[in-house]
């Protein structure tokens, strides 16, 4: 069970400083997830922390694929707009 | 609060930097300060407008991470096009800051001033952040630290910005109601939740004043940065500059909204409209009743180099460091020297008597004027003018109102490789871009100007003058105002305008 990072990712060291399992690495072209180390935070938050923090929407997801933070969710941007400007995604 | 012209004045500023001579309110504007303070201040380019023509400051761009989300605000900060806050080229470990901060500092010497100031929240980047200053206070105790901050972790940091003789600081505060802040800033991160609206607003603001508060008691200086954000927080910030000012805060700094939709903020995307120069002018002046404002700002990036106006960022990339032999000890020496030389000269120059005006009718109202100028006198053709400078001139004399860019933005998003847009104002030639910039002047003074600009600045009302070549700047708008005082046409009575 591990959370993983897309090309969304904007490598703000965010998430590395909140991970209580420092299993968040700097990688090109942006951060990765060590699979091994992540938890998804079960035991030490009740959020993952990563996400909870990730400024940037479809950064972050599950094991399924799906967004933990989905388009419009962190700017309340409407997605048609999302869609007009290029910032929209169905799926990792 | 009278603002006389300093007539004669040698060009002040030396090898770029603002190109203005006096920004006027310099030394005035800072005047109900205790000593000790204005001590702390005088050589700072970023809190006193008297010293940003001499002294340079620098920011290293260890910060990248942020604890809150501000809606003026792309996180996507990489783009080397454009000089707004939040934007870096590239981002520095604490070593490779030190490294940049030594260099910056030998080749630069009227730099004193050393900033983290993001991209992201430095307070947010606790250890990339103290580790940076703790490094630098060993070894460059000549250099000057200060941090930016949103507020949000102010209160569980003030400690530690006292111990690194941190002594100024400033937070961003945009509002002190919730409900407004709610507008401004969709969520923060906040013992480890993300807490969206009015909840999250409400704990920022709380810690923003708690932290202000915390800061004024430890006698560490504090500047607050607003963002002037049309029909969210405009007559609001009115409430916010009286607060802060009972808190202890020393300089407010009232900014316009920056949001084009190339940005890919909310604000840009969703059409926020940005505020008139007019629209901040006025605003600056309700505020000033109460707190001393800060109006030379440039508004510059998270990694700036140099004198404000300038940026020499490209000279210090981590490259062109890695070969640079820097011998810090003595550097420092003559660093010394340049200081002390920049503080006599200063000095002196506050001896300098003001002289009244005369032949200006009473009742004349004040005229806006704009200046294309470098170092302190009219300089500049028309159109080789990066930014203009807006005076005021009144019977009071010549005061200085603020910069304007005419070429503020990036090309687009293809730039920034953000997808495909449509730059919108690419139908607008720069000539029109730039005169509907100066919107509100009625006179734009330049070295020349060709005949095309010529018609379509008058048509729109601005008269050009190139008359005054190579004067000093308050000088030649003051020898103009008076000119146009002569004729009578500024008293209520002959005037069709609406008084400014």
């Amino acid at each position: 069970m591990a959370l993983q990072i897309t090309q969304s990712c904007v490598n703000c060291w965010a998430c590395v400083d909140v991970c209580p399992n420092d299993a968040i690495y700097q990688d090109t072209p942006h951060f990765l997830i060590d699979d091994g180390k992540c938890t998804e935070c079960l035991g030490d938050h009740s959020v993952p922390q990563c996400a909870a923090i990730c400024p940037i929407e479809m950064a972050i997801v599950d094991e399924l694929g799906v967004f933990l933070n989905p388009p419009g969710s962190l700017t309340g941007i409407p997605i048609e707009k999302l869609k007009e400007f290029g910032l929209w995604r169905e799926a990792a | 609060m009278e603002l006389p012209v300093i007539s004669n004045t040698a060009p002040a500023a030396e090898g770029g930097g603002c190109s203005s001579s006096g920004c006027g309110t310099a030394p005035d504007a800072l005047g109900h300060l205790p000593d000790h303070i204005r001590a702390k201040v005088q050589d700072h380019p970023c809190y006193s407008e008297e010293a940003h023509h001499y002294f340079a400051r620098m920011h290293v761009a260890v910060a990248p991470a942020c604890n809150i989300q501000c809606n003026y605000c792309n996180r996507k900060y990489d783009c080397s096009n454009e000089s707004r806050p939040g934007v870096v080229s590239e981002l520095l470990t604490p070593d490779q800051a030190i490294k940049k901060v030594l260099a910056v500092a030998a080749e630069i010497p009227q730099m004193t001033v050393l900033g983290i100031a993001g991209p992201g929240d430095p307070l947010a980047n606790p250890g990339r952040t103290f580790e940076t200053f703790e490094q630098l206070s060993a070894r460059a105790p000549d250099i000057k630290l200060c941090v930016s901050t949103n507020g949000l972790s102010l209160p569980q940091y003030v400690d530690e910005i006292a111990k690194h003789n941190i002594d100024h600081v400033t937070i961003t505060i945009n509002c002190v109601d919730p409900e407004v802040g709610a507008k401004i800033y969709p969520w923060i991160y906040w013992e480890n939740k993300r807490i969206f609206g009015i909840e999250g607003a409400r704990i920022l603001i709380e810690q923003q004043q708690k932290g202000l508060q915390m800061l004024t008691d430890r006698g560490i200086l504090v500047k607050v940065n607003s963002v002037l954000i049309p029909g969210v927080n405009d007559e609001h910030l009115k409430e916010v500059s009286k607060i802060v000012k009972a808190k202890g805060a020393f300089l407010h700094n009232v900014m316009p909204l920056i949001a084009e939709p190339e940005h890919g903020t909310y604000y840009g995307i969703m059409e926020q409209p940005e505020p008139t120069p007019e629209m901040l002018q006025d605003l600056q002046d309700a505020c000033a009743g109460d707190m001393a404002m800060m109006r030379h700002c440039r508004q510059c990036r998270a990694d700036a180099v140099g004198l404000l106006g300038e940026d020499r960022g490209d000279e210090f990339t981590l490259d062109k460091i890695d070969v640079m032999d820097v011998d810090y000890e003595a550097a420092m020496v003559r660093r010394k020297v340049v200081h002390d030389e920049i503080l006599e000269k200063l000095d002196a120059k506050r001896g300098i008597v003001k002289p009244k005006h005369e032949g200006i009718p009473e009742g004349s109202r004040p005229v806006l004027m704009a200046v294309a100028g470098k170092n302190g006198v009219v300089a500049e053709h028309f159109g080789h003018a990066k930014e203009f400078l807006i005076y005021e001139a009144s019977p009071e004399g010549v005061r200085f109102i603020s910069h304007r860019k005419t070429e503020l933005y990036c090309g687009g998003m293809d730039s920034c490789g953000d997808g495909d847009v449509v730059d919108e104002g690419a139908t607008e030639s720069l000539l029109d871009r730039n005169i509907r910039v100066l919107e509100g002047c009625e006179v734009v003074l330049c070295s020349k100007i060709g005949y095309e600009p010529w018609g379509k600045l008058e048509a729109a009302g601005i008269a050009p003058n190139g008359e005054h070549a190579m004067e000093p700047i308050e000088d030649a708008v003051m020898a103009v105002y008076k000119e146009i005082a002569a004729t009578g046409k500024l008293l209520a009575s002959a005037d069709g305008r609406k008084a400014a």
